[in-house]
Order: structure tokens, then C-alpha cells, then sequence
């Protein structure tokens, strides 16, 4: 049997992506001057520093308890406010609501820009527009949050049965009637369970917010470190890991019910 | 009344729907539209309640043009037009309560409707409504616990709701089986007759189209090539309408739009 006849007849096509990946690899570490050996040489500060965090400063844990309470307050918040801005113009991102283009198209050029914002870039923004604090870190989770569930609505709102529009559409109802009628309630559940991921996400993103000035547990983070006092990072890491995967699993049990 | 005069619908795309239509349907008929898939029995339908706008000519329902409404008077003219199609149109996962009120909404300023602010005598047609199709027990069942055939009932209570006089039925048993088909017919027959309302029906079905209307209406080609009592619709006036050109017009006809 001939090679040809197989399914590896591609074989040389395939072999030459492998190829263009590693130079692209190669390319891109010998550009950014990457160096393995660095690793390597430093293994003895690496083994410092796990030492370090291996004896966690239990003690400690009462002054976290606060800035950490204050990040998942602002995830909510932050998450609630972008959500309830996302709906509204989600639905105007569709033809399937506006049945007119260029408004769907200015819309999601919006939304798209607004996606395209780096979390951390926007923290860094809004923290020298706004200053330092827990409602720059408010403000920075909704405007995150608003771009990704946004996005996630429309996308909903265009796989959606479209009958119960034109049912609506021959009765004599209106645009605003249509959408809150015919589209809403088909729609309403996935709303609530992209709800809950966006709060997932920003649970996990909010606890690096304070690097840059925007409050809560990030804060602690940043000036331990700075303090190189690694036991207590080690105690404020393992605290964002529990709240973390607390969040996670009472979120994912929520939006199972839901779906 | 319906009165279409010299009405065409040309798609974008070249395909002609209805070709320089006459047609004067009077209150209180049974009318069934039969013919092949993409004859131009839909669009005939919808250009009605002006789902599809049509190209040429002028539709008046009661005396009034729906080509020419604007948009206030057409939400009007919607009012009184019912819509029941083979897909039922409710949303699944309201209750048939919901579904059935929504039949009012061309009644109620946006803010109203959208509080939920509907009248006791709203509720009391709903519930009369839902009666009258015998599906009172599901008032609060969601809609995709029912059958096909009680999806149906309900997107019939819906233009009851909505005390429409006119009834458009766009192939309402063409997913049933026969013997739901028939029960969905007469009871678009019992509303015809009791209630006085006019009900237009696209239908595949010539046997049905017989036995429950007053008058039979064939289309070929965006054209009417029949237009009868059912006894007037005889084996010779099938062959016209089916016969011999059934598969050039299979490879000519556009997708039901």
C-alpha cells in the first residue's frame, strides 16, 4: 500500500506546519532574548522562595479576612452593574431586534472596541481618571463585564426561535413589545447562568485589580511581596485559591439548575 | 372583506410570489388555498396582515389599504388579523396564560404590557378563550409540555384573544397527524361558523380542503388557476393544478418563504 492511499498522505503538508510552529517559536524566543539556562541557574532562589511560601503566616489571616470579603463585594457589584448594562444593548447588537444594520453595526463596533480593552489596562485607566479605591475596581468588573456578557447575549438572542416574533409581529405589537415578549423569556435563563460565569471570572480577575490601585485582596498581594514577607503571600494566596473554588462550585451548581 | 387588486410580489431574487392577483374574499368564508410548495400560497397569506410587502398593486382589509398604512394604523389593522402557522410560534417556555394574552398586546402602550398591567377582562377572554379550545386545565402549564396539536389549540386561542374577525391558518396541520388535522379543522370550522369570523387556509391536504371549506382557491406559479366550491373541484381541475407540470414546477419553485 502506498503511502498516498493512506490517511497520513498529507504527510509532508503537515510536517512543514511543524516546522513553520518551530521556527515561529524559535524566532520569537531568540527576539525576546528567552533563555532557558536563566531558569535553570536561578534554581536556588526558586527553592528560597518555595521555602518561604511552604510556611504560611496562619496569624495573618485575620487582616486578609477584610480585603478579601471587600473584592468579592466588588465582584458582585461590579458584575451586577455590567450585566444590567449589557441586556439593553445586547439586544440592539442584533438584527434580529433592530432589523436595521447600520444600528447593529455601530453597536457591536462598540462593543467590540470595548472588548478589545485589556482588564488590568482598564484598572490602570480608570485608576488614574477616577484614584485609588474599591469603586475604580467596581467600575473597571462592570465595564469588563459589560463587553463579555454583552457579547454572549447577542449571540444567544440570534439562535432563538424566531416564530413566536412574527406571532407577536402579527398581532400588533411593537419593537419594544417583541423583544420583552417573544425574546426575553427564551433567553432569560441563559442571561442568569452567563450571570453567574461572568461573577466566576471576575472573582478570579478582581484579586489582581488591587496591583494597580483598584482595592481589595490585590493590595495585600502586592505589598507583601513588595515586603518580600512570602509567608504571608503564601496565606493570601491560599485564602483567593479557597474563595475561589467556592465561588466556582456554588456558581457551576446554580447555572446546572438553571440550563 | 379582503379585496386584492392586480398584486405582485417579486422577491430580490427575481422569483415572482404572486403574479397580478384579483381577489375578493367576503366576511364570514371558509377559504382553503391549495397548490404545489412555493406556488405562492404563503406569500399570498402574509402579504395580508403585510408580513411580506408586496411589489405592485393594493390590499384592502374592510376598506382599508394595508399597503399604504403607515405604521400606527398597520399595528391597527394587525389587531384584527390572526396568525396561526405550522410551527405553532408560542414561546416554549412561557405558559399558555402568557402565550395566549400576548394575543392582546397590539391593544396596550409599551410600558403597560410591559408591567404586565393587563385588564381583569383580559384574563377573563383568556380563560374563555382557552375554554372554548378545551385546554382550560393547562392555563398555567408551559407550552412545551404540550402536544402538537394542543400547542396549536393554543396559538388558536390566541387570535380569539385577540378578537380578531379575520383568521390566517399557514399550513396549521401540515406537522399533525390526520386525525389531530381534523380536530384542529373543525375547530377553526366551529369558529367560523359560530363566531362568524373568516378563515383562510393554506393546505396540502385537497381531501381536507373539500370537506371543511366554502370555497377552494388553487394557486400555480404566483397565479390563481382555481377558484371554486369544493364540489366545483373536480378530478379535471386537480390535473391542472397538480398534473402533468408537477416536476418542472418542483425545479422552478423557490423555497417556502
Amino acid at each position: 500500500m502506498k503511502l498516498k492511499d493512506t490517511i497520513h498522505f498529507n504527510w509532508y503538508k503537515n510536517l512543514f506546519v511543524v516546522f513553520l510552529l518551530l521556527v515561529c517559536a524559535g524566532g520569537s524566543a531568540a527576539l525576546t532574548g528567552a533563555d532557558f539556562s536563566e531558569v535553570f541557574e536561578n534554581a536556588g532562589q526558586i527553592g528560597i522562595f518555595m521555602g518561604r511560601l511552604a510556611h504560611p503566616d496562619f496569624s495573618y489571616i485575620p487582616d486578609i479576612l477584610n480585603p478579601m470579603l471587600k473584592t468579592l463585594q466588588m465582584s458582585v457589584v461590579g458584575t451586577v452593574l455590567g450585566v444590567l448594562f449589557a441586556i439593553p444593548f445586547a439586544f440592539l447588537a442584533t438584527t434580529v431586534v433592530t432589523r436595521n444594520r447600520v444600528v447593529t453595526g455601530v453597536i457591536r463596533f462598540l462593543l467590540d472596541v470595548i472588548r478589545t480593552i485589556p482588564n488590568l489596562l482598564l484598572a490602570a485607566l480608570l485608576v488614574a481618571v477616577i484614584g485609588i479605591g474599591e469603586a475604580t475596581g467596581v467600575l473597571t468588573i462592570a465595564v469588563f463585564t459589560f463587553g463579555m456578557v454583552s457579547q454572549l447575549i447577542y449571540e444567544a438572542i440570534e439562535t432563538i426561535d424566531e416564530g413566536p416574533i412574527e406571532a407577536a409581529e402579527s398581532v400588533g405589537a411593537n419593537k419594544v413589545q417583541i423583544a420583552a415578549w417573544s425574546i426575553a423569556p427564551q433567553i432569560l435563563a441563559q442571561i442568569a447562568s452567563y450571570t453567574f460565569y461572568a461573577l466566576e471570572v471576575n472573582v478570579r480577575a478582581s484579586t489582581v485589580l488591587g496591583y494597580v490601585g483598584a482595592g481589595g485582596i490585590g493590595v495585600m498581594l502586592n505589598s507583601s511581596l513588595a515586603l518580600l514577607k512570602y509567608e504571608r503571600v503564601s496565606v493570601i494566596i491560599l485564602t483567593i485559591l479557597i474563595v475561589v473554588a467556592i465561588v466556582d462550585a456554588l456558581s457551576e451548581m446554580i447555572r446546572r439548575r438553571l440550563a | 372583506m379582503i379585496s386584492f387588486e392586480h398584486v405582485s410580489k417579486t422577491y430580490p431574487n427575481g422569483v415572482k410570489g404572486l403574479a397580478d392577483i384579483n381577489l375578493t374574499i367576503g366576511d364570514g368564508e371558509f377559504v382553503s388555498i391549495i397548490g404545489l410548495s412555493g406556488a405562492g400560497k404563503s406569500t399570498l397569506l402574509r402579504s395580508i396582515n403585510r408580513l411580506i410587502d408586496i411589489t405592485e398593486g393594493e390590499i384592502l382589509v374592510n376598506g382599508v389599504s394595508v399597503t399604504k398604512a403607515g405604521k400606527k394604523q398597520l399595528r391597527e389593522i394587525r389587531r384584527h388579523i390572526g396568525m396561526i402557522s405550522q410551527s405553532f410560534n408560542l414561546v416554549k417556555r412561557s405558559t399558555v396564560q402568557k402565550n395566549v394574552l400576548s394575543g392582546r398586546l397590539g391593544y396596550y402602550s409599551t410600558w403597560k404590557s410591559l408591567l404586565g398591567l393587563f385588564t381583569k377582562e383580559d384574563y377573563e377572554r383568556t380563560r374563555e378563550a382557552l375554554e372554548n379550545v378545551g385546554l382550560l386545565d393547562k392555563l398555567h402549564s408551559r407550552s412545551d409540555e404540550l402536544s402538537g396539536g394542543q400547542q396549536q389549540r393554543v396559538s388558536i386561542a390566541r387570535t380569539l384573544v385577540q378578537q380578531a374577525d379575520l383568521i390566517l391558518a399557514d399550513e396549521p396541520v401540515a406537522s399533525l397527524d390526520p386525525i389531530t388535522s381534523r380536530k384542529i379543522l373543525s375547530d377553526l370550522q366551529k369558529i367560523n361558523q359560530t363566531m362568524g369570523k373568516t378563515v383562510l387556509v393554506n393546505i396540502h391536504s385537497v381531501e381536507l380542503a373539500k370537506a371543511f371549506s366554502t370555497r377552494i382557491i388553487a394557486m400555480k406559479s404566483g397565479a390563481i388557476v382555481f377558484d371554486g366550491t369544493p364540489e366545483e373541484l373536480t378530478g379535471e381541475a386537480l390535473k391542472a393544478i397538480y398534473g402533468k407540470n408537477i416536476l418542472e414546477e418542483e425545479e422552478e419553485a423557490p423555497d417556502e418563504a
